[in-house]
């Protein structure tokens, strides 16, 4: 059997508004992904920490406080540091289009704004997850 | 027309407009009737269930006279950055007409963390202003006479010691405590459930609401000690139902807390609060503001034996719904400001702030906060909306979903009460995973298509990147940072180590903390340290995440 896809969704900062991240969770597992949520209030070590005892494949980070370019290239930065090189990340939340490449390179593979289907985000991580 | 005529020409009409539409197929999955009549409205007797404003159960509005006396308070929700740049902000909103203050902290500041602390990186002043010291709100409100002005604050968890900053800011401008209008949100248990800016546990937390309500009774009677929040409910993704019902059920956890401290019901019941989404189904709103004060007024008179007509009456801020808001086509949002004003308006809500368009994308810019302030002031004075008490009365439908919604949210407050109220309902994850389920479902309508949003799964276009967004400086947390240092080098640290000791020793033993955290205050402690010594005796809340 394949192995399953495993999906870690992460609230990094003090942001509370967990609306997206409970979704995109849920559609994840709907999906047929192995789904691990951290709950609110995270730091990037804590992250990190998660996405090495669990394992996973993908960490999504979920924010909507504005704190992204702060905290997003944290989590990646850290988590690569654990020597978790094939990690697939993404990211979420009310993020400006102008902030967007310079999350892109800081490692985050792809971010999705207000409007985005959950089906769009399943098919990216199906397509991109190594 | 009799009642049995009525049903057999009903009958009829359905005959001929079931035909109608087996060439037009009507739109699926509504969840309303496609014709409201007076059948729909048997049963309600207009002078118990529906009566005249400002009479129980208050369903056509709390006041006798509604927006014919003066229009409701436009009170846009605002702060970030410094208190200097919020104070600017201030200043502008009350010049272009806005007849009330609301402030928006930053997330630091709502979780009780200084700017200084290493948790804040990236936050400080981001979402609403930082405020670390009385230092911070002396700027935030210069020049502002604060007897003239109502000011709302939208802070939760250290709502205490925001309000004794705001009392001790009114000192020094010369304006006594009982001058004082206007709201602290103060509402914990919204906050485990929805919004996740908690601090301490759930006991803690109840002590010091409890502590605020009675500390105002005696020494600021007219300022609203709590607005039990269904808006964030709402925005995590409840219905309309559920909104109302969930927050009556925290509601009815404070008045229960509040009489086992001792308290009388008469005594601080009547400047309790409500704070309601504005959603953009116009005649669903209605009837959920409609439904929601009649809840209220039979819970407080039948439930509380609240004797006092202010007592039973639930007065509601509102604002409109964030989470509607589409990053798509952001010119769009000012028509569904525009409706979801004109439910609010029709509801009839005491206050009211609208959303500006880029809201989706970012902070509002002081241009796009002026279309959503200049909505208010069209819907006041120009739509007719506000000429008359409650002027969807009798409107069968209206009145029907009223009805609907009503026995709606007490199916929800019974459940609740088996469960044993709403402090143990959230502790068990009850109200998140109704919330949650009700959000998957409208996320999920909405990717199959069967609940159009304009713009975003339907009449889309190729879209432009949005210019002129409003960004906060990165450097406001060196900023603040600076300040703190300044401070503290400057204060009396002695006194502020006293007065903190102080505040350690009352919160272990039972008194009312606000005269302790006043004290404090005043010594120019920070909100850090004092919700420092809180969390040492507290300890602080951990939730456990449900999926």
């Amino acid at each position: 059997m394949e192995k399953l896809i495993r999906v870690l969704v992460a609230k990094p900062g003090l942001d509370g508004h967990d609306r997206g991240a409970k979704v995109v969770a849920r559609a994840l597992r709907d999906a047929g992904f192995e789904v691990i949520y951290t709950g609110l209030r995270q730091t990037p070590e804590q992250i990190a920490e998660t996405a090495l005892q669990e394992d996973v494949n993908v960490v999504a980070l979920s924010l909507l406080s504005g704190a992204h370019n702060h905290l997003f290239p944290r989590v990646v930065e850290l988590i690569k540091g654990k020597g978790m090189t094939d990690v697939l990340f993404i990211g979420g939340g009310v993020i400006p289009d102008t902030d967007i490449p310079g999350l892109k390179a800081a490692g985050i593979a792809e971010v999705f704004t207000p409007g985005t289907t959950t089906t769009s985000i399943v098919d990216f991580i199906k397509a991109n997850v190594k | 027309m009799s009642n049995e005529n009525l049903k057999t020409k009903l009958a009829e009409y359905n005959a001929v407009a079931e035909k109608a539409i087996a060439k037009f197929p009507e739109r699926k999955n509504l969840t309303f009737n496609r014709l409201y009549t007076p059948l729909d409205t048997e049963g309600t007797d207009y002078t118990t269930d529906i009566g005249f404003p400002g009479e129980y159960p208050y369903t056509r509005g709390v006041q006798p006279t509604m927006y014919r006396g003066r229009f409701w308070t436009m009170r846009m929700y605002a702060g970030f950055s410094t208190a200097e740049e919020s104070n600017k902000r201030y200043r502008y909103l009350l010049a272009s007409g806005g007849t009330g203050l609301s402030c928006a902290f930053d997330l630091p500041t709502q979780i009780g963390y200084d700017s200084d602390d290493p948790v804040a990186e990236g936050e400080v002043g981001k979402v609403g202003v930082a405020i670390d010291s009385l230092a911070d709100m002396e700027i935030l409100f210069d020049q502002i006479d604060l007897s003239k002005v109502s000011t709302s604050m939208t802070i939760n968890a250290p709502a205490s010691v925001l309000l004794a900053m705001y009392i001790a800011v009114a000192e020094k401008q010369g304006v006594t405590p009982e001058q004082l209008r206007g709201t602290i949100q103060n509402d914990i248990l919204k906050e485990y459930a929805a919004r996740g800016t908690y601090i301490f546990p759930p006991k803690p937390s109840m002590r010091l609401i409890t502590n605020i309500f009675e500390y105002c009774s005696k020494n600021v009677p007219k300022w609203n000690t709590i607005s039990i929040s269904g808006y964030h409910i709402r925005e995590a993704g409840s219905t309309a139902s559920q909104e109302i019902a969930f927050t009556i059920a925290d509601g009815i956890a404070y008045v229960e807390a509040a009489i086992k401290a001792g308290l009388n019901v008469d005594d601080f019941a009547g400047r309790l609060s409500f704070f309601w989404n504005a959603h953009n189904n116009v005649l669903e709103e209605v009837a959920k503001f409609r439904a929601s004060r009649r809840v209220w007024a039979k819970v407080m008179k039948e439930r509380f034996g609240a004797k006092k007509p202010k007592s039973l009456m639930l007065r509601v801020h509102t604002q409109t719904a964030g989470s509607m808001l589409t990053a798509q086509q952001p010119d769009n949002n000012i028509v569904r400001v525009a409706l979801q004003t004109a439910a609010a308006v029709m509801g009839g809500t005491q206050s009211l702030h609208t959303n500006s368009k880029d809201e989706a994308l970012a902070l509002p810019t002081e241009a796009s906060v002026q279309i959503a302030l200049r909505t208010q002031q069209i819907v006041a004075y120009e739509s007719g909306l506000a000429d008359v008490v409650d002027p969807l009365g009798g409107s069968y439908y209206v009145e029907a979903l009223t009805n609907k919604i009503e026995q709606e949210a007490w199916d929800y407050i019974n459940k609740i009460d088996e469960i044993g109220g709403a402090v143990v309902a959230i502790e068990k994850g009850y109200i998140q995973k109704e919330i949650q389920d009700s959000a998957y479902k409208w996320q999920m309508e909405v990717e199959k298509g069967d609940r159009v949003i304009v713009g975003v799964n339907k009449f889309q276009v190729e879209e432009k990147p949005v210019e002129g967004l409003l960004r906060v400086d990165a450097s406001v947390g060196e900023l603040q940072k600076k300040k703190l240092a300044d401070l503290r080098a400057k204060r009396n640290n002695n006194a502020v180590q006293a007065a903190l000791a102080k505040l350690e020793s009352a919160a272990k033993g039972e008194d009312n903390l606000m005269p302790f955290i006043l004290s404090a205050v005043r010594e120019y402690a920070t909100l850090g340290e004092i919700c420092g010594v809180l969390r040492k005796v507290f300890g602080e809340y951990q939730a456990h995440a449900t999926l």
